[in-house]
């Protein structure tokens, strides 16, 4: 087990090279003076020149990147031009609401996925079967910036069910104490009710959003899963052995199933963060995905190169875990390797 | 003859693909024709009537400076199937000329495309879009480049695949035994034949492309007003949603809907035609 876990952790290692890599370069291709730009539209020629010496940007391009290395050691990911505050602070500040909002969207899509799935394989050619594939071509079509205003428009504007997308909490309340930065945690743990209700009712119309939005390839690859699982020789005997139809579906066939489906979420994890960016635009969600579309507005470079780290750090993160999750559920895996 | 034969009884057995094919032919002749079908001028404001809801006069209603909606969705066509069809043969042209160079050749070079490709998709693929457009500079050449980018990595895979299992085949002997040198070989036999998998897969990210274009529109990225394009006039339409002028908004969305279905829709039709075991 720990093998497997040290060996898959090996693999992690040059996908994080590749992305420190790209993310220096990403920097150093702009066109024109980099150092322009890292002191900002309105600097004068001595303030770039300071720039440019602070910043090392007149070095060779190896002695940047290992300056950029050390930085990076150190947690220094530069500071904003508009708000003058180190970058890594105002991702670390932003991150537990881009955080819980994809969370709780992958667990309502994951919650509504699957069973869905499953059922469509299970009756297949009823009317479940025709949801799940009308579900599934819609939702990969739908741009998750239009549903999210949608939604807005028909929940909040017409039907005044949800509370006007103005960010995680309505002006009225005030935010619980800091435990973990999850407002939904928080407030349970502090046992405020209220404030748990309000942050909920704020998470749902952005989340619903999301969900739809990686519905589809979960929903799609359950059902697949499933077909082919509950056409193999092994489900047959179960049958023909006389177990009951839930045992043969939930204990044997679904366990079986759900390996695919496992190895599809490394991708909806790649959809869920780029549809954060933007449902967190639509709906004023104060997460790093507003915070990075704000700096590019402002021209603001070094957020917007911090996010794109973070992020990707993150994804690598995500998709270790998702295959040490695999190598958890199927012992296969572990026994091979 | 063949094809159109088989082509006809696909779409006999599905008429959705044939929904699709129609569409698709909507969109073309919107995307050629736009500019000339527009019943007013895209670009120009009239701001007493701004703001006005659908009617008979503005079928999709005005915006805040007062152009007609309809006519901006219809000249968008043409700035976003552009940018798509550009992407989409850019990530095509890296993608599957890499690919298939290293499925053929392996060693070194199905190595160095295999680690490119991994590091692009070690990235969450619009965040990565991102970085390229602010890296490269806010203008609709370089969302171009950066769909390409992040589609390279699916195309560079599906040609080494099918490059790999070509690679022993028997015309391909048959082709160096004739002299053919091996680029020749890789250009001329091998790549031709592995064209409608490949046109597949184009119509397939063809869908993907357009959300993609769009999304990065949608957050500023590319394309600036006052040019028409479905993102960002869906970002405009935003501002307005909240007081309930649904209208400026919603045609864009649609229209982009739409597309992306279309194109899903064709792709799933073209892989019926070309290869029937994967039909799901």
């Amino acid at each position: 087990m720990l093998k497997l876990f040290l060996s898959r952790l090996a693999t992690a290692v040059p996908s994080i090279v590749g992305v420190v890599v790209v993310t220096f370069m990403l920097t150093r291709l702009l066109p024109g003076d980099p150092a322009a730009y890292f002191a900002g539209l309105a600097a004068s020629p001595q303030a770039i020149a300071e720039i440019r010496t602070k910043l090392g940007l007149d070095k060779s391009l190896p002695e940047q990147f290992a300056a950029y290395l050390v930085d990076l050691a150190q947690g220094n990911l530069g500071n904003s031009l508009s708000t003058g505050q180190p970058v890594v602070t105002e991702i670390a500040t932003r991150l537990p609401a881009s955080a819980e909002l994809t969370l709780f969207a992958l667990i309502l899509a994951v919650g509504i996925a699957i069973p869905l799935g499953v059922l469509a394989a299970v009756k297949q050619g009823t009317w479940i079967d025709h949801l799940c594939r009308i579900v599934t071509t819609a939702g990969v079509s739908l741009p998750v910036f239009f549903t999210g205003l949608l939604f807005a428009y028909v929940f909040y504007y017409l039907l005044q069910w949800a509370p006007a997308p103005s960010g995680r909490l309505d002006v009225f309340l005030s935010p619980p104490d800091h435990i973990t930065g999850f407002y939904l945690i928080d407030s349970a743990l502090s046992g405020n009710l209220e404030v748990f209700w309000g942050a909920l009712r704020q998470l749902a119309l952005p989340a619903i959003s999301m969900a739809i939005f990686s519905l589809a390839p979960l929903a799609r690859m359950t059902r697949g899963s499933m077909l082919s699982v509950l056409g193999s020789d092994f489900i047959r005997t179960a049958r023909a052995s006389g177990l009951a139809p839930g045992t043969v579906v939930f204990t044997y066939a679904f366990r079986n199933a759900v390996l695919p489906v496992i190895t599809v979420l490394g991708m909806v994890f790649s959809f869920l963060l780029g549809a954060n960016v933007l449902v967190e635009t639509v709906f004023a969600w104060p997460g790093i995905g507003l915070y990075a579309v704000n700096a590019l507005i402002t021209s603001d470079y070094a957020p917007v190169q911090g996010f794109v780290l973070t992020m990707a750090v993150l994804y690598v993160a995500l998709n270790l875990a998702i295959d040490l999750l695999y190598g958890l559920v199927d012992p296969r895996v572990r026994l091979d390797s | 003859m063949n094809l159109l034969r088989h082509a006809r009884y696909v779409l006999s057995e599905n008429p959705v693909t044939g929904l699709a094919f129609g569409l698709f032919a909507m969109f073309l002749v919107a995307a050629i024709f736009g500019p000339l079908l527009a019943p007013y001028n895209p670009l120009q404001s009239n701001a007493a009537m701004a703001l006005k809801a659908p009617s008979a006069a503005h079928w999709f209603g005005t915006d805040q400076l007062g152009r007609d909606i309809f006519s901006r969705v219809l000249v968008a066509t043409r700035l976003d199937l552009a940018i798509a069809f550009a992407s989409v043969i850019l990530a095509f042209m890296l993608g599957a000329l890499s690919g298939v160079a290293a499925g053929y050749f392996g060693g070194w070079t199905d190595r160095v495309v295999g680690r490119l490709a991994d590091t692009i998709m070690a990235f969450p693929l619009f965040v990565l879009a991102m970085g390229i457009v602010a890296a490269l500079g806010n203008k609709v050449v370089n969302i171009v480049i950066a769909t390409a980018i992040i589609n390279f990595p699916l195309y560079a895979r599906v040609a080494r695949a099918e490059a790999n299992v070509r690679r022993e085949a028997g015309f391909v002997e048959a082709a160096r035994l004739s002299g053919n040198g091996e680029a020749r070989v890789l250009l001329g036999h091998v790549l031709p034949n592995i064209m409608p998998i490949m046109m597949v897969q184009m119509s397939l990210t063809m869908g993907y492309a357009i959300l993609n274009a769009a999304g990065l529109s949608f957050i500023g990225l590319g394309v600036r007003p006052p040019d028409a394009e479905w993102g960002i006039m869906v970002a405009e339409g935003a501002n307005f949603i909240q007081s309930g002028e649904w209208w400026i908004a919603l045609f864009p969305g649609a229209a982009l809907m739409l597309a992306v279905f279309c194109f899903n829709l064709l792709g799933d039709g073209l892989r019926d035609i070309i290869d029937p075991r994967q039909r799901t």
